[in-house]
């Protein structure tokens, strides 16, 4: 008998984020790199770590190799526990034969299982696909003190943004009445953030409802948190104020990094109570030629820089050769730059070189696109692999 | 390889560094923006597949069991074998040994547990990309009773005056072990030798009141033994006064020396889950290694910044060492100086040491 847990988390780590296009092509989103050291999911499970929470059910389905081996036994965010810990639960084969996870909710339903085992008060379900510093113990505290059967974490957006998420209306109370999938004409500004607080019990017998309607897409959203409303259950809204996106599109992800680069960002990495935990990928301390200019960017270990930066993000292990001026732009690990090349707002993707006197979105049609380069680009054509410019072209 | 037991014998080791060793050993200094003198043995050792290592250590290791912890980050949190710390605790009553041999003889467990037939006995204070591996090879080639890695020093400075020297013949075989400071052949406190003879050597040295073991089983009996003379090409550093550690830290910002001491293999340390350095909009940094978790807003030239080092707008440092959680004021100046951890300058203060001897701040001092 494993021993009781207060709340489990269920963090959905499936999805493949079409719209990042190249970032994903082999690798789930939640393992995409952002801000110069981290994947995505490193988080929500870090946020978890700090909140409390050591027992964590991370849903794969999506290409998830470098997810399984990314958490490995959970040691970097402290989850090598005794009791509980951190699991990985891709789709598995059962004797009612197979199939993929149909949704969110039929993710967790294929699961119970492993839920029971803690006999949990609370199931906190979380997705991997968000950029935000939250403590779920707070939100725990004002779903006991509400009562609810369901407690839905909301951003306040703009109206103009409403009718691109998930709307919540609710009363004064924030009590919620209804729910409304990326509505037209929005009646509240409260979107959803995707992170549900359920009582166990509740969450259990709407997922058994739900499994059994031929109808049913098996979504928290489209499906189980209206079964709720309807069934009369108590949700309620829990307003969180701080930094959240989502970073769904090469855009929304070249952004966010941006957004770390003012002097006072919004989301502080450098709050010592507050650790954004990652794998360390052991790289000596970076090497800062003369000669070279480096502001407004981050920079991590292991890089050499003999050229100029200036608003960007750098990860681990890259070079930049002289005379090389690289602006706007967000530089995945390993890449090596060689000398005089210029690279304006774009995302370079891990383990690329780009050879002397390279161009890259210096001369552009759209100033406000970011081009992505990855290596997969250059595989199809092996004999253009030298001029990174006919990629750009396409 | 698994025929190699290591010992980093740090019981002889003199804490010379002034006021980066008051509160802890030499093997604890904290080197090159993120790593304790130590991590490169020890990352030497691990890389040749070393498994079982041991530590002697007699007075100030606390913060050195802080950085190793149970050796997770070596790959050495081990169920069988893996790292152990062992301090001077003994209470044999019929003991009779002295110096590093006391060590050798009340820790007998580690050395008869271990299956290993080697035992690899190395210093700290000699940093190199040492292959240990190569070593062994090169020791059972020479069918040696004893193995010695050297390198020949082109330039010898200070620090090398302490360090043994070694005449090596033709055949690779040590000739004569002395002190003759002008001598090219450092000895690099790195043997190798087979289990069963040096276990021997210990009954032999305490049954005669020696106790030292390399001075009183190898230096003593040289001409007796079969000693081969390992030549080590490479990156080499002694780190044993303030001078060369100073000196040593800065030669680290020339590519050559930066890529041959971390590009080849990397060296493990202790992890600390800092975010990435932050350059803003004033930062000015040149000839300088940074660790992360730093946020850069002032002038830094040919310096050494440690993790999580805040340097505000309008300071300068140039030719120093800053070491960890260091805070460094708006205008504050800072010149030929090393900062141990947790140093906070005020705005507008001026630090100026000299060229050949930085000023050194202790830790945590408040100025």
């Amino acid at each position: 008998m494993m021993k009781k847990k207060e709340v489990v988390a269920m963090l959905l780590a499936g999805g493949q984020g079409k719209r990042l296009k190249g970032l994903t092509r082999t690798l789930a989103k939640p393992a995409v790199y952002f801000g110069g050291t981290y994947r995505i999911i490193d988080f929500p499970l870090s946020n978890c770590s700090n909140s409390g929470i050591d027992t964590v059910g991370v849903l794969t389905q999506y290409e998830p190799l470098v997810l399984h081996s990314y958490i490995g036994v959970g040691s970097d965010w402290d989850m090598d526990r005794k009791d509980g810990g951190v699991f990985v639960l891709p789709p598995h084969e059962r004797e009612d034969g197979s199939s993929w996870y149909r949704g969110t909710a039929d993710a967790i339903f294929r699961n119970l299982k492993f839920l029971e085992q803690y006999d949990p008060e609370h199931i906190l379900i979380l997705s991997g696909d968000h950029i935000y510093k939250m403590d779920y113990d707070k939100m725990l505290e004002y779903h006991k003190e509400k009562n609810a059967d369901c407690t839905i974490s909301v951003v306040n957006v703009t109206m103009e943004e409403a009718s691109r998420f998930g709307i919540l209306n609710t009363e004064d109370d924030l009590k919620i009445y209804e729910f409304e999938e990326k509505p037209e004409q929005p009646k509240s500004t409260l979107a959803s953030m995707g992170i549900y607080l359920f009582k166990w019990d509740v969450l259990k017998k709407h997922l058994y409802e739900d499994e059994h309607n031929p109808d049913s897409s098996f979504d928290f959203g489209k499906d189980i948190i209206p079964l709720m409303l309807k069934n009369e259950k108590l949700l309620y809204a829990y307003p969180f104020e701080g930094y959240w996106r989502d970073v769904g599109t090469v855009q929304s992800l070249w952004q966010s990094n941006m957004d770390l680069l003012s002097d006072e960002p919004l989301l502080n990495l450098n709050d010592p109570t507050w650790r954004i935990y990652t794998r360390n990928p052991n790289q000596p301390a970076q090497y800062i030629a003369p000669g070279s200019k480096i502001v407004n960017s981050i920079v991590n270990e292991g890089c050499v820089v003999y050229g100029s930066v200036n608003h960007s993000v750098l990860f681990y292990g890259i070079e930049v050769g002289e005379g090389s001026e690289i602006t706007d732009s967000v530089i995945m690990p390993n890449v090596k730059i060689g000398k005089n090349v210029r690279i304006h707002k774009a995302i370079i993707q891990e383990d690329m070189v780009i050879e002397d006197n390279t161009e890259i979105g210096v001369d552009r049609s759209n100033p406000d696109e970011i081009l992505l380069i990855g290596i997969e680009d250059l595989i199809e054509e092996p004999e253009q692999a030298v001029t990174i410019s006919t990629i750009i072209e396409k | 390889m698994s025929d190699l037991m290591g010992v980093i014998n740090l019981d002889y080791e003199l804490d010379q560094l002034n006021e980066l060793t008051y509160f802890r050993c030499g093997a604890a200094v904290p080197f090159a923006g993120r790593y304790r003198l130590i991590d490169f043995v020890l990352s030497n050792m691990t890389d040749a597949g070393v498994k079982d290592i041991s530590l002697f250590v007699r007075r100030k290791f606390r913060s050195l069991m802080d950085h190793l912890g149970e050796g997770r980050p070596w790959d050495l949190d081990r169920k069988r074998g893996g790292l152990f710390i062992l301090p001077p605790d003994w209470n044999d009553p019929s003991d009779t040994s002295h110096g590093d041999l006391q060590h050798i003889r009340n820790n007998l467990d580690f050395f008869n547990r271990g299956s290993a037939k080697y035992v690899l006995h190395v210093g700290s204070q000699h940093i190199s990309k040492v292959d240990f591996c190569d070593v062994y090879r090169y020791h059972k080639e020479q069918g040696a009773d004893v193995t010695l890695v050297y390198t020949k020093v082109e330039q010898l400075e200070p620090e090398h005056d302490p360090c043994l020297r070694l005449d090596v013949n033709e055949d690779g075989f040590v000739s004569s072990i002395h002190h003759e400071r002008d001598h090219s052949n450092v000895y690099m406190e790195m043997f190798v030798m087979e289990k069963s003879f040096f276990l021997e050597q210990v009954r032999h040295c305490i049954a005669h009141g020696d106790s030292y073991f390399f001075r009183d089983a190898i230096q003593k009996n040289q001409h007796q033994l079969k000693i081969a003379a390992y030549e080590y090409k490479g990156y080499h550093a002694v780190i044993n006064s303030v001078e060369s550690y100073y000196k040593n830290s800065l030669d680290l910002l020339t590519p050559e020396n930066y890529n041959s001491l971390f590009k080849d293999r990397s060296v493990n340390t202790k992890i600390k889950y800092e975010a990435p350095t932050k350059y803003l909009d004033s930062a000015d940094v040149s000839n300088s290694l940074v660790a992360n978790g730093c946020i850069i807003g002032g002038t830094v030239e040919n310096s050494i910044l440690f993790r999580g080092v805040r340097v505000h707008k309008g300071a300068k440092i140039t030719n120093s060492i800053i070491m960890q959680k260091c805070v460094i004021g708006e205008n504050a100046v800072i010149e030929n100086v090393i900062l141990d951890k947790d140093v906070n300058l005020p705005s507008n203060r001026m630090l100026v040491g000299d060229v050949k001897r930085p000023f050194v701040i202790a830790k945590s001092s408040t100025l």
